[in-house]
């Protein structure tokens, strides 16, 4: 950077300058001028604070969304809130539209109907009635290869549960993670003629999800079969082949007005994942407590607590990281914007060589420091919501929502960050005679 | 001469010095600590999602289907295999035996509950609370309140003071419990707990508020008159069923060492492309690999092979999720800290560019005394070496002090340091450390000695 061109331009600059403007104040001249003139350097500190701002917008917008992000994930770990018939009964018919109704958001609702029902052969087995299409959203882990066509097929109309579910159970929506079973087939045929034809038996088979042991007991050769409920008996063809490793495993699954319609037992039990904080969570089992009086509304306590452990470690450790982070980009434009000023204390000397009063040039540079501070935390705000966003694409697959409410704090961090490392300079160059500074010592 | 400039530059700027060498000693503190913080944080967060419980199940090979509906157990409680009681602390000798963090073994029962006269049948589970095993020569102790740790117990203390409610979190549950003594498990919390060599039982909260029984309150099961030492909430079905030691269960199943089934909680890791394959069709190598591998399979796959006759199964509503929510949270470390490297890189090439900056006078001297680029930038790279070395070194020290805190305060447990971590870390010291001067030295050697001297920068 050669000085005698610039002196020069600076000097025809000024003249034409003050020909058509001359009512600039001097104050904003010396600010721009300043900026312009040694753009290197105060880009360099530019630069520096909206990097800074930018990690810092980063930071706080994740420590905030990380948490509703990773909520979302909790919640894949199934239903944790249970709501059963009290003693045993059957739960009322508006119990699932209730719920919906009474948490509002779109919880993922499940009703769950069970009856023991016995093979042809004499062995008991829990049958359970349920929505496939929603406990396919629910319950992720479940393992199955081929899911039942669920409530496409059954009347609406006999059922006021089902009639107010999404008809979406195609195969595809959610495709289940490992198809490693689907080697076994599923065979479709005709029923075979070795079994007893009773009188009710229904004419059409009626598609069950066979929990993987129960599918060892009722129909080793995948093919269909009779099971009876107080007489009545069902002829189910096994269209997939169910895997939790827990209970259900032990278990056939219908569709439930097929189940209705087969053993007339209502919903016993409603499983809801509710989202949202423990506080939420809480007031949402108060909601549906009271909205369905003759009800028992329980929270899954494994669910809850585990969930609750997890989300607060993890918070708390970005917590730390984050501050870590921030306090690392303050320090950076500390260090940088001291240099900064402390090289231009030839500026500092030259005006109050020239007879400015302490306060104007304290003035002068608070003001230039706000303003690197606001510019660095406008572009370093949009820049960290970029960042945020990528992260969250990167990690959750899914962008994390702008905060806005987060702008003020980098603002003010930014601005404050910018004052003091104007201002702790400036107080060590008082001290110094103007004198002394212009002679180069 | 050139090891003379070198010390004089440190010796007569001190402070000057000192703030690029705290600019630094910050930085490297920052990125080792981050760094530690997310190489740990997989194995922590696993051990937290331990609080969600068992993530296997042990089985008999030869079992009937459970025909059980909300808890209640329907079939012939003799009915089915059983497993052997004497096998259990076999888990402790699997492969993967240091990431099983605990199991219980359960046996429900039928039993009839004779309360003022009136005869009930109640579920009556037999398991172990804070069981003391041996297998070999090692001691240990598991049961429910290992892996179960949403269980919660309300019962009176031994001295019959009042009844307080007892969070099972207090006690340790992070793995480290087959290492401690039984004074340290059997703690203040161990309130209303029953020893499992006793007699004495939990009553689940539903029904003990059916049946009106408060913690000290006799309960009358099958002939037997048991003490109930707390009351027992878990949000499910236990709150249904009385819970007792396994001994009595067996007893009054009559049949000493039957085990229904056996929970076992393990750390593992999460699963990916090798842990889906079936180990029957693999080579020998991949076999191997597999084998040595902490997936859910290859420890559920152990268990099986230690325990005759059984069949374990991974818990997929655990199982499966927690892979997940892991790779997500340890994806997030480690995005947080690229950010902390890339900022505390950012802080040291700031001041080390300001600290050069401002010795152009040095510069533009030393070049026209003759002092060549090489030679000029030689003295700076020279300190810089010397700064990023120490700063590195008091950085480190720092940051793993702070990661220890970090560990301590949220896991209280600690955050091991893996001593590779030092030479890594040194190494990107120094050069952050270059790259930060190289930019500064090569614009201060190009600018003209003249304008440097004249002090016209």
């Amino acid at each position: 950077m050669s000085n005698a061109p610039v002196t020069l331009r600076t000097a025809k600059d000024v003249a034409k300058r003050r020909a058509h403007s001359p009512h600039t104040s001097m104050f904003m001249r010396m600010l721009i001028r300043a900026a312009m003139l040694r753009r290197g350097r105060a880009a360099s500190a530019l630069l520096a604070m909206i990097v800074a701002a930018a990690v810092a917008t980063a930071m706080m917008n994740l420590y905030v969304d990380v948490q509703a992000k990773l909520r979302t994930e909790f919640r894949n770990y199934g239903a944790n809130v249970v709501v059963v018939g009290k003693d045993g009964q059957a739960l009322p018919r508006e119990a699932l539209r209730a719920i919906e109704s009474a948490l509002g958001t779109q919880p993922l609702a499940v009703p769950f109907g069970y009856a023991v029902a016995r093979t042809s052969d004499g062995q008991s087995v829990v049958v359970v009635g349920t929505d496939f299409s929603r406990a396919r959203q629910l319950n992720h882990w479940w393992n199955v290869n081929h899911w039942p066509a669920g409530s496409a097929r059954s009347d609406a109309s006999t059922s006021g549960l089902s009639a107010s579910l999404p008809a979406k159970a195609s195969d595809e929506t959610a495709a289940p993670k490992r198809r490693r079973n689907a080697a076994h087939g599923v065979s479709r045929g005709p029923a075979p003629e070795t079994m007893p034809a009773p009188e009710e038996r229904q004419n059409i088979p009626v598609e069950a999800l066979i929990g993987v042991r129960a599918a060892t007991v009722v129909t080793p050769t995948r093919q269909p079969f009779d099971l009876s409920f107080q007489g009545k008996i069902i002829r189910l063809v096994p269209a997939g082949l169910l895997q939790t490793g827990a209970g259900e495993d032990s278990r056939i699954y219908l569709d439930q007005s097929e189940f209705e319609n087969w053993t007339g037992v209502a919903p016993t039990t409603i499983e809801v994942a509710v989202n949202g904080s423990p506080d939420e969570i809480q007031q949402g089992i108060k909601r549906l407590a009271a909205a369905l009086p003759t009800a028992d509304v329980r929270p899954v306590r494994q669910i809850m607590e585990g969930e609750a452990n997890v989300l607060n470690k993890t918070r708390a450790t970005l917590y730390a990281s984050a501050t870590l982070v921030v306090l690392t980009s303050a320090l950076c434009v500390l260090a940088t914007l001291i240099g900064w000023v402390f090289d231009r204390r030839r500026d500092f000397a030259i005006m109050k060589a020239l007879g400015a009063s302490e306060r104007l040039v304290n003035g002068f540079f608070a003001a230039e420091a706000a303003a690197l501070g606001v510019v660095g935390a406008i572009l370093g705000f949009c820049i960290g919501i970029g960042a945020a966003a990528w992260i969250g694409r990167a990690n959750f697959h899914a962008p994390v929502v702008p905060r806005f409410t987060v702008f003020p704090y980098v603002l003010a961090g930014s601005i404050a960050v910018a004052l003091i490392s104007a201002v702790l300079p400036i107080g060590l160059l008082r001290r110094v005679q103007p004198a002394i500074i212009l002679r180069g010592e | 001469m050139f090891a003379r400039l070198v010390y004089e530059s440190f010796r007569r700027q001190t402070r000057r010095k000192l703030l690029a060498g705290i600019a630094i000693t910050l930085g490297v503190a920052v990125a080792t600590a981050m760094i530690a913080v997310a190489t740990d944080i997989g194995d922590k967060i696993n051990r937290e999602l331990r609080s969600y419980g068992a993530n296997l199940v042990i089985t008999p090979q030869e079992d009937t289907l459970d025909v059980e509906i909300g808890g209640i157990n329907l079939k012939p409680p003799s009915d089915g295999a059983f497993l052997n009681e004497a096998d259990l602390p076999k888990i402790r000798g699997t492969f993967w035996h240091h990431n099983i963090v605990g199991f219980s073994p359960m046996l429900p029962v039928r039993a009839k509950l004779t309360n003022r006269s009136q005869a009930e049948e109640v579920t009556l589970l037999g398991t172990y609370f804070d069981k003391q095993l041996t297998f070999g020569k090692e001691d240990f102790t598991t049961g429910v309140r290992i892996t179960h740790p949403w269980w919660k117990v309300e019962g009176s203390c031994g001295d019959g003071a009042q009844p307080r409610p007892v969070r099972v979190e207090d006690s340790p549950a992070n793995g480290t419990t087959s290492a401690k003594g039984p004074a340290e498990t059997n703690g203040a919390s161990s309130c209303g707990w029953p020893n499992d060599n006793s007699q004495d039982v939990l009553l689940g909260e539903r029904l003990a508020a059916k049946l009106g029984k408060r913690p000290g309150d006799a309960l009358e099961v099958s002939g037997r008159k048991l003490a109930i030492t707390g009351i027992l909430s878990t949000g499910s079905a236990e709150d249904d069923e009385i819970v007792a030691p396994l001994a009595l269960a067996q007893q009054i199943l009559g049949k000493p060492g039957a085990v229904r089934r056996v929970y076992v909680s393990a750390l593992t890791k999460p699963p990916d492309a090798l842990s889906a394959r079936d180990p029957k069709t693999m080579s020998p190598e991949v076999y191997d690999r597999w084998y040595c591998s902490p997936y859910v399979e290859s420890i559920a796959y152990q268990l099986q092979e230690a325990i005759p006759h059984s069949h374990a199964e991974q818990i997929r509503q655990v199982a499966q999720n927690e892979g997940t929510v892991l790779s997500r949270i340890k994806g997030l470390m480690l995005l947080v800290t690229l950010a902390a490297l890339f900022a505390s890189a950012l802080a040291v090439s700031a001041a080390m560019a300001t600290a050069i900056f401002e010795r152009r006078v040095e510069i533009g001297l030393m070049r026209a005394l003759g002092a060549g680029n090489v030679i000029v930038s030689a003295v700076f790279f020279a300190e810089a070496l010397l700064l990023a070395l120490f700063g590195g070194v008091a950085g480190f020290t720092a940051g793993s002090l702070l990661a220890r805190q970090i560990g301590r305060s949220i896991f209280s447990s600690q955050i091991s340091i893996q001593p590779v971590l030092f030479p890594i870390i040194i190494a990107i010291a120094v050069f952050v450390t270059f790259a930060g001067s190289a930019a500064a030295i090569r614009r201060a050697v190009k600018f003209d000695p003249v304008f440097a001297l004249r002090g016209d920068a």
